[in-house]
């Protein structure tokens, strides 16, 4: 606490300090945000490629030329390692939980701000390493995002392989210390510098979700880390823990004894755990615009609480479900997959709450509460097709066919997005002190919606029809020649879907500077950001400390001056 | 508003609920032992998930249209929850989707801890960058033993799973680029890989399995049609991932009895 106190007695002035290297969690927020930004567009240009070669394999492309098999596989690796790790964790928990979670706690910065810009800086670091991978000889890895040795340990397995894939380990061990040092200090703002009266059960779910996922990257990072480290090893220094004896290219390799499944379990007990640090707090901005925009607490917020808590804790149970069908012993699958059921159980509370959140409710549709909305939608969409993989015995027909892609992209990458949306549409008005374009919002909703469903909704019949993932032309294996139709579909849903984002963009950069002025609470929402200038001071508050006295949805408390009663107003004892 | 988004999310769970109702595309025709329960458990979880996404999503749309904010619009009710109703939605939830999934274990069970029948047919099967080897180990039952040294991919055949023929036992082993069954006969298939990670998915047998260097993975299925079946490379392999391609001919007794032994007397 003294850190934060120390350095906030004055606000630098040095452009340098102010803005580039800054100790102010919401400046450090706001860069997170915009190196999100900067690489979901690139990791997006990599998906339109993707889908455009798909159905035209053998033309021309400006900038990148003919795609070949193996430089699809190069955008494929990079595409979901771009947004997995500096999309989906970057922007919700480095993003938005850098810049809110102080606020709402009523903290003057992070507990320790030095280490929060190292966080990013990292961060960044790790960012140019990857896409360095670009420009070495042999491009980027071939091995996809989940880098399975052997594939990824040998040199001579593929184009890219060699230093391209050295690049990629590296960067993912630098933003694995990066979300190390992230994690540490968001556990320890929460735990230590909440004000006077922001007890636990009285914390906004966003902070709740930024907590938990800090907790889940906490333990899952430092194993990723280890693993990355290891796979190093073995493709550098003639260690063998991920490589049997094997022949690659007519060449016996030097190694002998390794497993390959020990990497997958290693990665998976990352990668799982992932996927709720890519959507918890995507379900956290969810509640608190839902809340807001029906003008009605949050449905069973105690629940709520639970529910993420259980998702945390059953998370790390579940890896083995990636594995049904690679040759691991078929008794755990009974555990996975029993495991993996519990965890929908948590998903559905916090699906039902959010329908009674809206219940007799009064829903003003401003745009952060469309994209919560979304939210749900996609989110009920994604996880119903979870059931099915959770099964070991449909996984025989599903595993590594596009019914999976449908599902994780809907699920934890769409869905997220949304979530992502939606703090973007709602803390937007705070974080630069101006308000979006409300038309322009409601027109790249609607887009994004119905496209997202264009794009990933048929992407499960084509698994069930049995089109495998990852291939690069579809004219090798008959049946899938015919399922073609269906893959132009979508390509050409995603191109439309592609270019709304446009419209996102302009309205970012347009509202930044030539926005309507936002007032202090512009939502009339109650947490304790609302109660500060907009945009906050150097300090938060302008040195005040605010003393909290209500929880953080009382909306529509009968007897109440206004509809709503914010955290630090004088206690409400509701009359019914 | 509420009506324009009411409209969109049914218009979209509609749509979808269609193409998936109609059977558009499905999961292709079946032709071993195991697609009658695997086919009807996935009929089941589809038909119970795509319940509660109807009522979902509907529901969805309805209350965002039958709560927006209009002028009349009573106040929003002011409710924390209702914990009886949390009680009984997760009670219900556990229920169905652990239910769901002990049904679903039997067949799971049979075919991997079971041992194949009988009088089944011996494969071996074996990955490599980017093709599919098939090894029968002939009338003595045995396969003899390969080893990497011998290996030569570019040359195909036995020299490509490195057949060693100095054993006795080699003699009447046959390797192929294409896998041959009778059918109604248990299968029991090794399969192998000499590189990188492979998978081994025939749709149509309701077959898939990881073929992993440094193990040999034991399974056993049985095909109930005869047919020409395409296999597909289903696990990330390198840049030939997606041509890795072969295919299985499924056979009565007596052809696959004539082929066998004409691929034994071209060896000798």
């Amino acid at each position: 606490m003294a850190t934060a106190a120390t350095v906030h007695s004055h606000a630098p002035q040095g452009f340098i300090r102010k803005y580039i290297f800054s100790l102010d969690h919401k400046v450090i927020g706001i860069q997170y945000f915009f190196l999100a930004l900067t690489a979901v567009f690139v990791g997006m240009a990599l998906s339109l490629l993707m889908r455009v070669h798909m159905i035209w394999p053998t033309a021309n492309w400006p900038l990148v030329g003919e795609i070949k098999p193996e430089t699809y596989l190069a955008f494929l690796t990079m595409h979901g390692t771009i947004m997995v790790f500096f999309v989906l964790t970057t922007a919700p928990q480095g993003g938005f939980g850098n810049y809110v979670l102080p606020i709402q706690i009523g903290a003057p910065d992070m507990a320790f701000p030095v280490l929060n810009m190292l966080s990013f800086w990292t961060t960044f670091v790790g960012f140019i390493v990857l896409l360095c991978a670009f420009f070495v000889p042999g491009g980027a890895p071939l091995h996809g995002w989940t880098g399975y040795p052997p594939l990824s340990a040998i040199q001579s397995a593929g184009p890219g392989e060699a230093l391209g894939a050295d690049l990629w380990i590296t960067a993912i061990a630098i933003f694995c210390v990066a979300s190390l040092m992230g994690a540490l200090n968001f556990i320890t703002t929460t735990l230590d510098l909440r004000a006077k009266g922001m007890t636990m059960m009285r914390m906004p779910l966003t902070v709740w979700s930024w907590f938990i996922t800090a907790i889940l990257g906490l333990l899952a990072f430092g194993v990723l880390l280890s693993a990355g480290i290891l796979l190093l090893m073995d493709r550098n220094l003639g260690t063998s823990f991920y490589v049997p004896q094997i022949m690659v290219n007519g060449q016996i390799v030097g190694h002998k004894g390794g497993s390959p499944l020990l990497w997958q379990h290693l990665f998976w007990f990352f990668g799982h755990p992932e996927v709720y640090i890519a959507i918890l707090p995507g379900m956290g901005v969810a509640s608190q615009v839902l809340s807001t925009f029906s003008r009605k607490p949050i449905f069973g917020y105690r629940a709520m609480v639970y529910a993420m808590l259980s998702i945390g804790f059953f998370g790390f149970m579940v890896w083995g479900h990636h594995m049904f069908m690679s040759g691991m012993s078929p008794y755990s699958a009974f555990a996975f997959s029993i495991l993996t059921m519990c965890i929908g159980v948590p998903s559905a509370i916090k699906t039902f709450n959010w329908l009674g959140t809206m219940w007799k409710g009064r829903i003003r549709f401003d745009t952060p509460m469309l994209y919560a909305i979304g939210f749900v939608s996609l989110f009920v969409s994604g996880g119903l097709s979870g059931p099915f993989l959770a099964q070991p015995v449909l996984d025989i027909q599903l595993h590594d066919t596009y019914f999976v892609v449908g599902h994780f992209h809907l699920i934890m990458g769409v869905a997220a997005i949304f979530g992502i949306f939606a703090a973007t549409y709602y803390w937007f008005p705070k974080m630069f002190g101006r308000m979006m374009n409300e038309t322009l919002g409601r027109i790249h909703f609607f887009i994004t919606l119905a496209g997202t469903y264009a794009i990933f909704m048929p992407m499960h019949n084509l698994g069930m029809a049995g089109q495998t993932r990852r291939y690069s032309q579809f004219t090798e294996v008959a049946y899938q020649t015919k399922l073609l139709p269906l893959q132009t579909f979508i390509t050409f849903a995603a191109i439309v879907t592609i270019a709304a984002q446009f419209i996102f963009v302009i309205n970012l950069f347009w509202s930044m500077f030539k926005g309507p002025k936002a007032s202090d609470n512009p939502w009339d929402a109650t947490t304790l950001e609302w109660t500060t200038a907009t945009p906050p001071p150097h300090d938060n508050f302008g040195g005040k400390t605010p003393v909290v006295n209500n929880g953080p949805y009382e909306y529509g408390v009968p007897g109440a001056p206004k509809d709503f009663v914010m955290q630090t107003d004088p206690p409400t004892e509701p009359k019914h | 508003m509420g009506l324009a988004l009411m409209a969109l999310i049914w218009l979209i769970t509609l749509i979808s609920t269609y193409f998936f109702v109609a059977k558009t595309w499905w999961l292709p025709v079946g032709a071993s032992a195991a697609t009658g329960f695997i086919d009807r458990q996935f009929t089941i979880t589809f038909i119970i998930m795509g319940i509660v996404f109807l009522a979902a999503q509907l529901g969805l749309g309805y209350i965002v249209w039958r709560y927006r904010q209009t002028p009349s619009a009573p106040p929003a009710s002011y409710s924390h929850g209702n914990t009886t109703l949390e009680i009984v939605w997760t009670t219900l939830t556990t229920i169905l989707f652990v239910g769901l999934n002990l049904m679903g274990s039997s067949v799971w069970a049979s075919q991997r801890f079971d041992p194949p029948e009988a009088g089944a047919v011996q494969v071996e099967a074996t990955g490599m960058q980017f093709a599919w080897y098939f090894r029968y180990p002939g009338p003595d039952g045995t396969y003899a033993p390969t080893k990497m040294s011998l290996m030569d991919p570019s040359a195909g055949g036995e020299a490509a799973v490195g057949l060693d023929t100095s054993d006795p036992s080699a003699k009447d082993d046959v390797v192929t680029g294409t896998m041959y069954l009778p059918v109604n006969r248990d299968v029991d298939l090794s399969l192998r890989s000499v590189d990188v990670i492979h998978d081994l998915f025939v749709p149509q047998l309701r077959f898939k399995q990881d073929a992993v260097p440094g193990l040999n993975i034991h399974m056993h299925f049985k095909p109930t049609a005869i047919g020409e079946y395409e296999i597909a490379c289903a696990e990330l392999c390198g840049l030939g991932h997606y041509k890795m391609h072969g295919m299985v001919h499924v056979v009565s007794q007596e052809d696959f009895d004539k082929w066998l032994a004409a691929r034994e007397a071209e060896k000798q």
